[in-house]
């Protein structure tokens, strides 16, 4: 069943069209990989769905529904969690509070009941905690969990940011670059959870990567990307013999015109 | 909705262009007559005089903030020890008005790279409020500082200069001295700035420790060395608007304090940040100013400014010239 | 994962931390009822030292009946010493003279105002420069209400609700700005606030200002300046108590958020227009709040008490106090009522060529200043957490605790 489905995105600014006239379908369950060179439009397309960006055209749907035109802040409650390439967490607070803000989406009592903290709100607090508890185990971030954000290591933070993301409980789950700046132990620990995520957690996986390692490892199918358009499209053997794709990454004979 | 709101910035921008420019034209129509015309330039000269004080106290703020991310709000002291170095200079020591006004700028620089050195350096890479909260206190401390000093003290003191003579007669446009004297000073020293930023490398320098402070310390930048000087410049440009205004206002302790809140939202309205902007908002402000004091009931004069402030703010955040970042994630 | 159940995580959402809290309450109560039993009873004329002798006899009992350790042996420290700092309050006025109690009245009402802007600066991340205009609203709310034969039970929950409206008017167009552009919108609508204040002759007296008479609640008048103290801890206290629960609870965090990073935030869940439109209504609220029952203590309004210069003083107030946390807004209250009180006592014992320097007193609110965000950024919040945290970990402190890495300038542009 096709969870996510991308028609025809389009996005332009001024004059450089950084995603033009992409197309692809996630299926429920799979873990899907989009790979391309820098500049490809790849995080754009997450900033896309995510609903950061206004596509110029085509249409994002989501479990059948259109979202394309879903206000950014409604994204997490559809189900649709994401990371960020440059790790967006909040730097002042601890990893427990940054943990416990993504359960914001599922929040079921309002601004005015917090202002009175009576005990439906306490045992709102609690149930959160409970949900990030399991999230601190299923990442081992236990020892961190009163810490600054300021204070960690890189690749503590891009687990934190992953906990973060799937303290949201989504139904899918976009990983910008999950692996870049993790050393290869990091990367493999991060290849064995995402591995984990799909299998025990049932969250379906959308992923962009360069580590072609971790792409082979855990991905279902993968799509290609250069200068915002799709070249190629299936299993990661099959994309990485493709002769586009060849030529997207190591260059061709001939000089390029400058 | 920003679509919305860009449409109507261009229609009011339109219309106060078109409302600014119809006196004229009505004159030449023969609706309005040459009185009207020229009470109406009265206005617009006093108004862009003031607004080249507005627009030079805001060029300061806006060096300083390219260069160190810092919100100056002791700015309008350091017009005010310039004005009143200059009053020591010229009237106290007597060096006569040209070596004098050229002494209080030089003193003005050598204030404002030791404020730097003293006040700034210790708190930079705190977060941009608390540097805000520094100069801010600085500004209590050097008004309270001024008055303590005898010979200067909490009096008010008129500035003799070489303009305060007879007015100027275009026509029949009445221009005192003091006012062509502005004018004509702030382009000339809005050129020489111009100028040096073009053809220099502290134009470059300075916008890339602003960005990020130790990636300009690793590509060679002397980064304190950079903020120190643009504390100076920005001092000398103070010292040099204190000097344009105190046969106007005379120097007193407080006549930083007015000005300084005329100038940010002259800055703003430029968009914080460029320079060129600064000066067209201070003009603005100045002289939107000076036709609200005449046209528009009392009252109105004191609240143009932050009506224009609020109305750009609103529709163009940004500001006129100012760049729209937008983080990339 | 049993024993994260059993130690409760719950206390994590206490206002104390592992536990006390019931037993504190029940302590204070039990004072505050004996406070007015003895004050009505007693047969004799009780000085000082009789009321000293009582609050420091109940504080060791108190303190016996909250150190009692909870079921995991776990004792409430915290609670304690609110509760010692409760006792104390409490029988302020009965010990003190009025003058002392009246500016510790004040240091009250500018903690409530205080209280909300830390919410919006230090937890939002929302500058405000104009939060003079909210005082004002709730003061001439109070005024004008009371003069229609209101009681404060109509009047402060107006002052708060049409403080909080403007917090919203204020708050909107504030969505699309920030930083410097912020600062300086939110000066311009409160300068705008005042003009319109002074101009409105009609209803507000215009610059001839505004007069109050004693405030009352359902017939009850607090004519006495040991009434008006109560009044204002009372609504302090709650004001804090509201600045907690929303500190520790979800909006709280996604305030937070909101200063942090906005981009995540959003993709977290967090409407950022609501959320920020809250936090202006909340903090305006709470400066309303302060603002009326400023007006009731000062028998007399006009715009000229509302103006930049207040602001100032409430920034001032929040970030010498700390921005990190609500009692900063008590640390700050303290200072900016108590330093102006020292600068103009030591005068007179300064020789006359110092002391009766015009300006000395501004000179040195700034100097103290740049002292404070020089030396201690945290402000005085973080040197109390440093002090704490030397007794607590005792003999072991080590100076470079609270020490944070050397920072370099980064953009804030890119935020």
């Amino acid at each position: 069943m096709t969870l996510l489905d991308v028609e025809n995105l389009a996005v332009h600014f001024g004059g450089i069209k950084a995603v033009d006239g992409v197309g692809f379908g996630v299926d429920k369950g799979e873990i899907f990989t989009i790979i391309g060179p820098n500049g490809a439009g790849k995080s754009t397309i997450f900033n896309l769905i995510s609903r950061i960006y206004e596509p110029t055209s085509g249409r994002i749907r989501f479990e059948g529904k259109d979202i394309t035109a879903v206000p950014a802040h409604r994204v997490a409650g559809l189900g649709i969690a994401r990371t960020f390439q440059n790790i967006e967490l909040f730097d002042m607070a601890t990893v427990l509070d940054n943990m416990m803000l993504g359960r914001h989406a599922h929040r079921r009592t309002g601004m005015l009941a917090h202002l009175f903290f009576g005990p439906r709100t306490r045992a709102e607090e609690l149930a959160h905690r409970r949900k990030v508890e399991e999230v601190i185990d299923f990442l081992d971030l236990q020892h961190y969990r009163d810490q600054m954000i300021a204070n960690l290591p890189y690749g503590v933070r891009k687990v934190v940011e992953l906990g973060r993301a799937l303290c949201t409980e989504p139904k899918i789950l976009l990983l910008d670059e999950p692996s870049s700046g993790l050393n290869v132990e990091e990367t493999e620990d991060m290849s064995f959870w995402i591995s984990d995520i799909k299998n025990i957690l049932g969250i379906t996986v959308v992923m962009v990567e360069h580590d072609m390692n971790l792409v082979n490892e855990v991905s279902d199918r993968v799509l290609a990307l250069n200068y915002g358009r799709v070249i190629a499209a299936g299993t990661p053997a099959e994309v990485q013999a493709h002769p586009e794709v060849i030529r997207a990454y190591l260059g061709t004979d001939e000089t390029e015109a400058a | 909705m920003d679509r919305v709101l860009g449409r109507i910035w261009w229609l009011l921008a339109a219309s106060a262009v078109i409302a600014f420019f119809s006196p004229p034209v009505l004159w030449l129509f023969g609706v309005m007559d040459g009185a009207g015309l020229t009470l109406y330039l009265q206005q617009v000269v006093s108004g862009t005089a003031n607004g080249c004080v507005y627009a030079l106290v805001a060029l300061g703020i806006v060096l300083i903030y390219k260069a160190t991310e810092t919100i100056n709000f002791a700015q309008g002291e350091l017009m005010m020890v310039g004005a009143f170095l200059a009053f020591t200079f010229i009237t106290m020591y007597g060096f006569g008005f040209w070596i004098g006004a050229a002494l209080a700028v030089a003193g003005g620089v050598l204030f404002g790279m030791a404020t730097d050195r003293a006040i700034i350096r210790p708190v930079v890479g705190q977060p941009v409020f608390a540097i805000v909260m520094v100069t801010l206190g600085f500004g209590f401390v050097v008004r309270a500082v001024v008055s303590m000093i005898p010979g200067w003290g909490t009096d008010t003191y008129a500035l003799a200069t070489p303009f305060s003579g007879a007015d100027l007669r275009l026509g029949a446009l009445v221009v005192s001295q003091d006012y062509a004297a502005i004018i004509v000073s702030t382009l000339v020293l809005v050129a020489f700035l111009f100028v040096f930023f073009r053809y220099t490398r502290l134009g470059v320098a300075m916008e890339a420790s602003s960005e990020n402070q130790l990636a300009a310390y690793y590509m060679g930048i002397p980064v304190k060395r950079v903020y120190t000087l643009i504390w100076g410049l920005s001092a000398g440009v103070a010292a040099f608007a204190g000097l344009l205004l105190a046969p106007v206002t005379f120097i007193h302790t407080q006549m930083g304090f007015g000005v300084v809140f005329k100038a940010f939202p002259a800055a703003i309205l430029g968009g914080f940040g460029s320079i060129p902007g600064a000066i067209v908002g201070g003009l603005i402000i100045g002289i939107v100013e000076a036709l609200a004091g005449f046209y528009l009931p009392e009252g109105f004069k004191d609240v143009a400014a932050y009506v224009v402030l609020l109305v750009v703010l609103l529709l163009k955040p940004e500001g006129i010239f100012g760049r729209v970042v937008v983080k990339k994630v | 994962m049993r024993f994260l159940f059993k130690t409760g995580y719950a206390q994590d959402t206490r206002l104390f931390p592992f536990g006390g809290t019931g037993r504190f309450w029940a302590g204070l109560a039990l004072y505050a009822a004996i406070l007015v039993a003895l004050a009505h009873y007693a047969p004799v004329a009780l000085n000082a030292t009789h009321w000293l002798a009582v609050a420091i006899v109940y504080a060791v009992v108190f303190g016996a009946v909250l150190l009692r350790q909870n079921a995991d042996g776990e004792g409430g420290h915290a609670a304690f010493w609110y509760g010692l700092l409760g006792v104390g309050a409490l029988s302020a006025p009965f010990v003190l003279d009025l003058y002392f109690l009246s500016q510790i009245t004040f240091v009250y009402v500018y903690a409530i105002a205080g209280v909300g802007l830390i919410l919006l600066l230090g937890m939002c991340g929302q500058i405000s420069l104009g939060h003079a205009a909210f005082m004002a609203c709730g003061a001439y709310t109070a005024g004008l209400l009371q003069a229609q034969g209101f009681d404060l039970l109509v009047t402060l929950p107006a002052a708060i609700l049409l403080s909080a409206a403007l917090g919203v008017v204020i708050g909107l167009p504030a969505l699309r700005m920030t930083g410097i552009y912020l600062a300086f919108a939110t000066y311009a609508f409160a300068f705008i606030v005042e003009e319109v204040l002074a101009r409105w002759d009609g209803l507000t007296g215009g610059n001839m200002g505004f007069v109050l008479s004693d405030p009352s609640i359902l017939g009850y008048t607090f004519d006495s300046e040991q009434k008006m103290y109560y009044l204002a801890m009372a609504l302090f206290v709650l004001t804090l108590l509201a600045g907690l629960n929303i500190r520790r609870s979800s909006t709280g965090r996604a305030f937070m958020a909101i200063r942090d990073s906005e981009t995540a935030a959003e993709a977290m869940g967090v409407n950022l227009a609501v959320y920020k439109t809250t936090a202006f209504a909340i903090s305006a609220g709470m400066a309303g709040l302060a603002g009326a029952v400023y007006a009731h203590l000062l028998f007399f309004i006009s715009p000229e008490g509302f103006t930049i210069f207040l602001s100032i003083n409430l920034l001032v107030l929040a970030v010498i106090g700390g921005l990190a946390s609500m009692h900063g807004a008590v640390f700050g209250a303290a200072f900016i009522v108590v330093l102006p009180q020292l600068i103009s006592l030591t005068k007179d014992s300064l020789p006359p060529v110092v002391g009766q320097l015009p300006g000395l007193e501004s000179g040195i609110f700034g100097l103290v200043i740049i002292l404070f965000v020089i030396f201690e950024p945290m402000g005085i919040h973080g040197r109390w957490m440093k002090i704490k945290t030397y007794f607590q970990l005792f003999p072991l402190y080590k100076r470079g605790t609270f020490k944070r890495q050397k920072s370099y300038m980064v953009s804030e542009k890119n935020r």
